[in-house]
């Protein structure tokens, strides 16, 4: 194993967290609000099928005309608006008449499988509908030159950048602006919120939508940035995966990046074993050392964000980042023997670290203090 | 004589009110889902009937109606159930696999008497369901990690972990399979069919009798008093002596092994007898709707799975009839859900007076903890 492979992978990890990221970004900003949001599965399936009729129709409809990325851009935004609007009904079921939002949620994931199907069954697949293609990479003069890190970062299709932008952006916005403070209020003591003229609600309604808006570019980005067509079910539990990388996340942006990149990692990982480029106890080596980087890396972000609170020195987050470090290091230098473990188990790392995050074995995830609870005006 | 005459009819106009809901939603589910059928250009009267035909149109209808049932039957008690306690056990698919896997093993892995193998299997089987729930049971009640989400994510674990012991190599994989599964079960571990040269089998039964254990459990016994006082009111139960934490783990417990059961009674009692890869998928989320459908008691739940099961059972001969996709049944499912849970979308449509016979369910409170 070489750093050209080690880039490799990372830039695999970075295209395969995109969706999750996505994903989790629409949980979050439901979730921030008070409105708990297990759809986000439903959310991203109905944003992938749309996405692909979209772009489609719209190419139909101007005949070839047009150029492809036209079709594809038509695409996204139609997925960005139908997910919006399947977030918007769980919004309604959920603040308007107050439904339990875990049941909303599981309408939303019910009907999401039973529509897209259906769709898929009586319409895609008769007429043979095949894909206008996918976004063209875009390669980021001068920054995509830098040795090792520019082919990771600045080489690929355009919804990965405006993933990572989006990240910053909301990061920002929510910790940094009055408009994200406003938001915080409304999920952490609505009545409060109330009280200074904040319409909770409405804010709710808004901010359930806009996730929507993120959960459905997630699914357009396994249609537009990756098969190039729509697939049954092809989602495969990748909305229930940004739901943990957001709880892995605490409920941060960043967090949910760092969680959906450490998820994304041993997704590559595992398609590496496959092919048997590298072998099992290197393969956890390295999954193990990346983690903790990771951990590190979003250890000192949460620290900066709450500049004060967290009273442990700067000295453990860089041994913990040195440990990590030497770990990965120690996963290319040495020939770890032959082990045999079987590939699937990479995958349950994002379920498994969920839990024991919920559990507070690993650090401790704790939700808006008014999520689930829908808000009545005294 | 009087008094005894108007508590009846009152009696009768609260069943009757109890029903409404639940009838007009299933209604109103079916009228917008005939909507799809429209727009894909297929006549819904035709596709109904032909729905109504498979489910119950002859005798294999019927019995194919009743096996389908049977899980929807057992996942929605242990759902029921565990909404009683006051958690939401959204863990009934990875239950079920889990029962279905151990049911499997014990299956095929020992030769036994007959009866004494088929309680061995089940039993085995209702213990994994059991253990894969307390597990999410146990760390809500020791760290308060909230149940959806544990057991969402050990859904996936099961599903994951199952789908690699049948895969390539596996563990349980069958000798000399092109396909992912496991081998059969032996003739002593397959439940017994009660009509000849029929697919009904006795799990029919045992599904039943669970509906009654559950009713008698809930109403008529103190782990039953406990688990509802619990569901109302966790702070009472505690001032009461009741040891809340315990509660937790004993009704997550009970409710993952009623989805055990279902699970292993699936592998025990239809063709081939064994365990494959997408095997009941779905079938733990749509139970939800049963047990919501079903007002969360265990007559209701029956009737409800009856209809998933109707439905289930009588799809295949409405795609064969009228092209409509076996998915408008999803849809249908769904949307019963939600006008269900959401009954005053129902009660407004038909003017319906509100009334509170039950408090709405409402789990989710809980979900950002105390405060």
């Amino acid at each position: 194993m070489d750093a050209a492979f080690f880039g490799g992978l990372l830039f695999l990890a970075l295209v395969k967290a995109t969706p999750i990221a996505f994903g989790a970004m629409g949980g979050l900003m439901s979730e921030r609000s008070g409105v708990i949001n297990i759809a986000i599965e439903g959310m991203m399936l109905v944003g992938a099928m749309m996405a692909f009729l979209g772009s489609v129709i719209f190419n139909d409809l101007t005949g070839g005309a047009l150029p492809p990325i036209a079709s594809l851009l038509a695409g996204l935004i139609v997925a960005m608006i139908s997910a919006a609007l399947v977030a918007l009904l769980h919004a309604f079921i959920s603040i308007y008449y107050r439904v339990d939002q875990i049941i909303s949620g599981t309408v939303i994931n019910l009907l999401a499988v039973g529509v897209t199907n259906f769709v898929a069954n009586a319409y895609i697949d008769p007429n043979g509908l095949a894909g206008v293609g996918v976004f063209p990479v875009i390669t980021i003069p001068i920054l995509s030159e830098i040795p090792f890190i520019g082919p990771i970062f600045f080489d690929h299709q355009p919804l990965v950048y405006l993933m990572l932008i989006m990240v910053a952006v909301l990061q920002y916005a929510l910790f940094k602006t009055p408009w994200g403070l406003r938001i915080r209020a409304v999920g952490e003591h609505p009545r409060a919120a109330d009280t200074v003229g904040i319409n909770v609600n409405r804010s709710r309604y808004i901010n359930v939508t806009l996730g929507g808006v993120l959960a459905g570019l997630g699914g357009a980005f396994l249609v537009l940035e990756s098969v190039g067509r729509f697939q049954k079910l092809m989602t495969t539990g990748r909305g229930f995966i940004a739901l943990a990388a957001l709880i892995f996340g605490k409920w941060t942006s960043v967090g949910a990046l760092g969680s959906a990149l450490l998820f994304g990692f041993a997704e590559a990982l595992g398609v590496r074993l496959q092919l048997g480029d590298v072998n099992e106890l290197q393969a956890l080596a390295l999954l193990a050392g990346i983690g903790i980087i990771v951990l590190a890396v979003a250890w000192g972000m949460l620290k900066l964000i709450r500049r004060g609170e967290d009273k442990r020195p700067n000295r453990t987050i860089g041994v913990v980042a040195i440990v990590g470090l030497a770990l990965t290091t120690a996963a290319f230098l040495i020939d770890w023997p032959i082990f045999e473990i079987p590939i699937q188990f990479l995958g349950l790392l994002p379920y498994v670290a969920t839990v024991l995050v919920l559990a507070g074995f690993v650090g401790r995830a704790i939700p808006p203090a008014a999520i689930g609870r829908p808000y009545e005006k005294a | 004589m009087a008094t005894a005459e108007t508590t009846r009819t009152s009696r009768r106009k609260a069943i009757l009110s109890r029903l409404a809901v639940p009838v007009l939603a299933i209604f109103t589910a079916l009228v917008v889902a005939s909507l799809a059928m429209v727009l894909s250009g297929t006549n819904p009267i035709k596709a109904y009937l032909a729905l109504g035909e498979g489910a119950f149109g002859s005798q294999v209808a019927i019995v194919e109606t009743l096996i389908k049932a049977t899980p929807f039957l057992l996942a929605g008690l242990g759902i029921a159930l565990a909404f009683r306690g006051g958690l939401f056990n959204i863990g009934v698919e990875g239950q079920l696999f889990v029962g279905s896997a151990v049911t499997v093993i014990i299956g095929y892995s020992v030769e036994l008497p007959a009866v004494l193998h088929i309680s061995l299997a089940l039993l085995g089987g209702m213990l994994g369901g059991a253990i894969w729930s307390a597990i999410p049971g146990y760390l809500k009640a020791r760290n308060g990690a909230h149940e959806v989400i544990t057991t969402i994510m050990l859904n996936f674990i099961a599903l994951r972990v199952i789908n690699w012991a049948i895969g390539v190599d596996g563990p349980m994989r069958a000798p000399r399979t092109v396909v992912p599964e496991t081998p059969a079960v032996f003739e002593s571990a397959r439940l017994p069919i009660l009509i000849p040269d029929s697919r009904l089998h006795a799990g029919v039964i045992i599904a039943i009798v669970a509906a009654f254990v559950v009713y008698w459990l809930m109403w008529r016994t103190v782990t039953g008093f406990e688990l509802r006082t619990v569901g109302a009111n966790p702070s009472a139960a505690h001032y009461a002596g009741i040891n809340v934490k315990f509660n937790i783990v004993r009704t997550m417990a009970l409710s993952g092994a009623l989805a055990g059961l279902g699970g292993g009674i699936q592998v025990l009692g239809l063709e081939p007898y064994n365990f494959t890869t997408g095997f009941n998928v779905g079938l733990g989320f749509d139970s939800i709707a049963v047990a919501v459908l079903g007002s969360i008691h265990p007559v209701g739940v029956a009737l409800a799975a009856l209809l998933f099961g109707a439905m289930d059972a009588g799809a295949r001969l409405m795609q064969l009839r009228t092209k409509v996709p076996i998915d408008v049944v999803t849809i249908v499912q769904g949307l019963i859900l939600a006008f269900v849970a959401a009954d005053q979308i129902i009660r407004r449509l038909y003017r319906i007076r509100a009334e509170a016979v039950e408090g709405p369910i409402n789990i989710s409170q809980m979900y950002g903890g105390g405060g």
